[in-house]
């Protein structure tokens, strides 16, 4: 079990590449992104064996029931903590702990825990984030910095990694800060232009909202466990079978998956908090594929994921109905996709469509549907890396680096063939299209939802996905259908404020014959991004069918889900039910045809918007993005600077101005004081004194100073008359 | 052989160049006077290396005279300088060092 017994060397290549990167790439022949690559690579190879591995691990305990012995290997769950529904041998997480420090009997350590969603994570953030490297040798060719850029990229990957492989909730925190601080640095890279450092400053400081709420929750887990056991630990397997065990009190369960939700709310762009995520579109757009679909924002998911118990205790899930979780995720997928329709960017299209893919599953998490949610996880990501590599391949041979879908593209099908057919089925994937990735991952996550009673879930997920399908068309439309209308002006000539034009410095353009003369027309992205898009299309179609209970495969939950163990709830999983299926496939359907309708036949509804007094207003407020960003800068932020500001006045006026006025008088008047007494008697006195005295000795002492030889040898020899005399008498 | 008239004729050598050193004022006198005391020093130095039947004495009196001449050298030099200066090579002249 070379794989999983090492699993540390996944997260640790990409972090010794960082720094070998940072300190000497700028000298390598390839200005350090063959490190990256190769690191990556490495990592990869790594975390396809711990697949493999992990899949023989899964099939030995099969093997061993059928034989009807128990394997050393795996857990028996002995009816302990009185759990009877836990029963049977379970796959055993491979762990391994080492002690960092040890501090008043409490132990603090690093260590890896794999099992089958570890495993699902590596696989899904090396092969993206090997991609989106491979990507960035063509995307990022010649720009000022280059080498940053790698080893941001490297260090993203690593802290994601870290956060994986996570034994215990300190350490996954650690990784979840790290992937935040890595993905400021990549959102602001191109921090000469105020939008980019704003909108990475904005990323930052909103996650770290809900970072207030993980750090909360990561501490609540240690005490968590003290209830339970007496002892207090961060461990994730701890923690989730003391959340299980029925020891721990509601209240405590309750606050602390509160304050974990809060975390996802803030890192995985859940409604209120995902206004952060539109705006991190400033990063390069290989960035903005990394974050979307395996770094920074499906951390959150992973950590509802990770310490799934929790919730499943704290928000009661088992009980069917509504809860916090389910209603946060809910309200998300519904808020993500209608921003979605109003967008010019097509970046910002995939980004509020990722918010509402998150949504599904946040909501998936919180309806019980652990393995749906996970699933939708892993598909997810594979077609949205698609997407967002095709929108940054339409950008960078299409549209002169602009992303703006309405003004400087269109039409690009014939001119880009490549990246047309790939981003097509990325959408497909997307919008739950009958058999590929998405239709299988999404239906699972509904089917849950009605089937564990959630009725008015499954009935969100519905809507959602008839909007998906939508706003999707709708982005395909506007960027390869239609007349090319990004001909003429040049790419730096428009930029109105909201606009995302990734500016590759005038230089960089000039040196790899991006110059307007050099291509005066769009055209195909050269093989370094069609390829990564190629393999990213192939997962996107073919991913679904580790999970087709259509077909009666349920793989994926056999490898990922550890049912039986007494570190997780006994989960049902939904029959197949073609009803289901249908209605998934109508929603998706109704989707298509209403875009269709709109934007090819101009069939109903045309300028709606300026007739309509209604819906005037709601597009106004979808525009505004339902004046959230105002609420938080206008209000919250706005709120709070006025009146610190006229408090921090009124305190600088009254309080800090006498205190120093007092401390100027007492000075001053300790100073006279010392001038008068202390330096001018005591101190002049004292030095007068001794000078006067030493004049007054050095007066007496100079008579015997003759300058005379003769009667300075006549004293040295009386001295030495003197002194023998002296001896004599004092030794006899 | 008796030690103490060898060490008696030193004590006596010293003190007539230390009376010497003290009381003559022409410097050429008090410089002659300082190899009174060094050869009464010599005289000791021999007394008791023939004593003790110890070469080491005899050495080092060899030593004294080639540093006595040494000195000569340097205070005769500096005798010149003062007459230069002075015209004059009496001590009692010489109190520019006076307090």
């Amino acid at each position: 079990m070379f794989f999983l017994d090492h699993a540390w060397l996944v997260p640790l290549i990409p972090a010794v590449s960082f720094v070998v990167i940072l300190l000497f790439g700028k000298r390598m022949p390839k200005q350090g992104s063959e490190v990256g690559v190769a690191a990556l690579g490495a990592s990869f190879v790594l975390a396809c064996g711990a697949v493999v591995q992990w899949i023989q691990r899964v099939g030995d305990l099969e093997e061993g029931e059928g034989a009807g012995h128990a394997l050393a290997a795996f857990g028996q769950s002995v009816g302990r903590l009185g759990a009877e529904a836990h029963g049977g041998p379970f796959v055993e997480p491979v762990v391994h702990h080492a002690t960092w420090f040890s501090w008043g009997g409490v132990e603090l350590g690093v260590g890896t825990q794999i099992d089958g969603l570890a495993v699902m994570m590596m696989f899904v953030v090396t092969t993206i984030s090997l991609l989106v490297h491979v990507y960035s040798l063509e995307y990022m060719r010649d720009d000022r910095r280059f080498t940053h850029y790698y080893a941001a990229l490297s260090l993203f990957s690593a802290s994601m990694l870290l956060l994986v492989v996570a034994d215990n909730t300190l350490q996954l925190l650690v990784g979840w800060e790290l992937v935040g601080l890595c993905s400021f640095m990549l959102i602001g890279h191109w921090w000469e232009e105020q939008p980019n450092s704003n909108a990475a400053l904005k990323a930052f400081l909103t996650t770290r909202t809900g970072d207030i709420g993980l750090l909360c929750g990561v501490i609540m887990t240690f005490f968590l466990v003290e209830r339970a056991t007496g002892e207090g630990s961060f461990n994730i397997l701890q923690v989730n079978e003391a959340a299980l065990s029925g020891d721990v009190g509601h209240t405590l369960l309750l606050w602390t998956a509160a304050a974990l939700l809060l975390g996802i709310i803030g890192k995985s762009g859940q409604f209120p908090l995902h206004t952060w995520l539109p705006d991190a579109m400033a990063g390069p757009t290989p960035v903005s594929a990394l974050i979307h679909a395996a770094t920074m924002v499906v951390a959150g998911v992973y950590l509802g994921a990770r310490l799934f118990p929790v919730f499943y205790e704290g928000f009661s899930i088992a009980d069917g109905g509504v809860n916090v979780m389910a209603l946060v995720g809910g309200i998300t997928v519904l808020v993500g996709a209608s921003l979605a329709f109003v967008q010019h960017d097509i970046k910002k299209v995939l980004a509020y469509s990722t918010i509402s893919q998150l949504g599904y599953m946040v909501m998936g998490l919180g309806v019980g549907a652990w393995i749906a949610a996970v699933f939708h996880l892993f598909t997810h990501a594979f077609f949205k890396a698609n997407l967002f590599l095709g929108a940054g391949s339409v950008s960078h041979s299409g549209s002169h680096h602009s992303f703006d879908m309405v003004r400087d593209m269109g039409g690009l099908r014939k001119h880009m063939p490549q990246t047309f057919i790939t981003f097509l089925v990325g959408t497909a994937a997307l919008t739950g299209f009958p058999l590929l990735a998405g239709f299988f991952s999404k239906d699972e996550i509904l089917a849950s939802a009605d089937n564990n009673d959630f009725q008015f879930f499954f009935w969100v997920g519905m809507i959602g996905a008839v909007m998906t399908a939508a706003y999707m068309v709708r982005a395909i439309y506007y960027v390869f259908f239609g007349e090319y209308r990004g001909g003429d002006h040049a790419p730096a000539a428009h930029g109105n404020g909201d606009d995302l034009v990734e500016h590759h410095l005038a230089d960089d353009q000039e040196a790899h014959g991006h110059g307007d003369a050099a291509h005066a027309g769009p055209h195909e992205s050269p093989g370094l991004i069609t390829v990564p898009l190629w393999i990213l299309t192939f997962f996107s179609a073919f991913a679904g069918y580790l999970l087709a209970p259509m077909f009666h495969i349920e793989k994926f939950t056999e490898w990922v889900e550890p049912t039986g163990a007494p570190f997780f709830p006994a989960l049902s999983h939904p029959e197949f039910e073609w009803s289901k299926a249908l209605i998934a496939i109508a929603a998706a359907a109704i989707g298509y045809a209403l875009a269709y309708l709109f934007y090819w036949r101009r069939a109903y509804a045309q300028d709606l918007a300026q007739r309509n007094a209604l819906a005037r207003a709601g597009k106004t407020l979808l525009v505004n993005k339902y004046y959230l960003d105002d609420l938080y800068e206008g209000v919250v932020v706005g709120g709070t600077k006025g009146p610190v500001a006229r408090a921090a006045y009124w305190v600088n006026q009254h309080v800090i101005d006498n205190v120093l006025n007092l401390a100027g008088r007492g000075a001053m008047s300790a100073g006279r004081f010392t001038y008068n007494i202390v330096d001018q008697r005591v101190v002049d006195g004292a030095v007068n004194g001794l000078a006067v005295g030493t004049g007054d000795a050095g007066g007496a002492v100079r008579k015997i100073q003759t300058g005379r030889l003769q009667r300075y040898a006549l004293l040295l020899v009386l001295s030495v008359g003197a002194f023998s005399a002296w001896l004599w008498i004092y030794t006899n | 052989m008796l030690l103490n008239q060898f060490l008696l004729l030193g004590a006596v050598l010293f003190c007539i160049g230390v009376y010497g050193v003290l009381v003559r004022r022409n410097s050429v006198l008090v410089l002659m006077s300082i190899e009174l005391m060094l050869a009464a020093v010599n005289i000791n130095l021999v007394a008791f290396s023939a004593y003790h039947d110890n070469v080491a004495g005899q050495a080092f009196a060899l030593f004294v005279l080639t540093i006595a001449a040494a000195e000569v050298g340097v205070g005769l030099a500096i005798v010149l300088l003062i007459y230069r200066n002075l015209r004059s090579a009496d001590l009692d002249d010489v109190d520019v060092l006076k307090g």
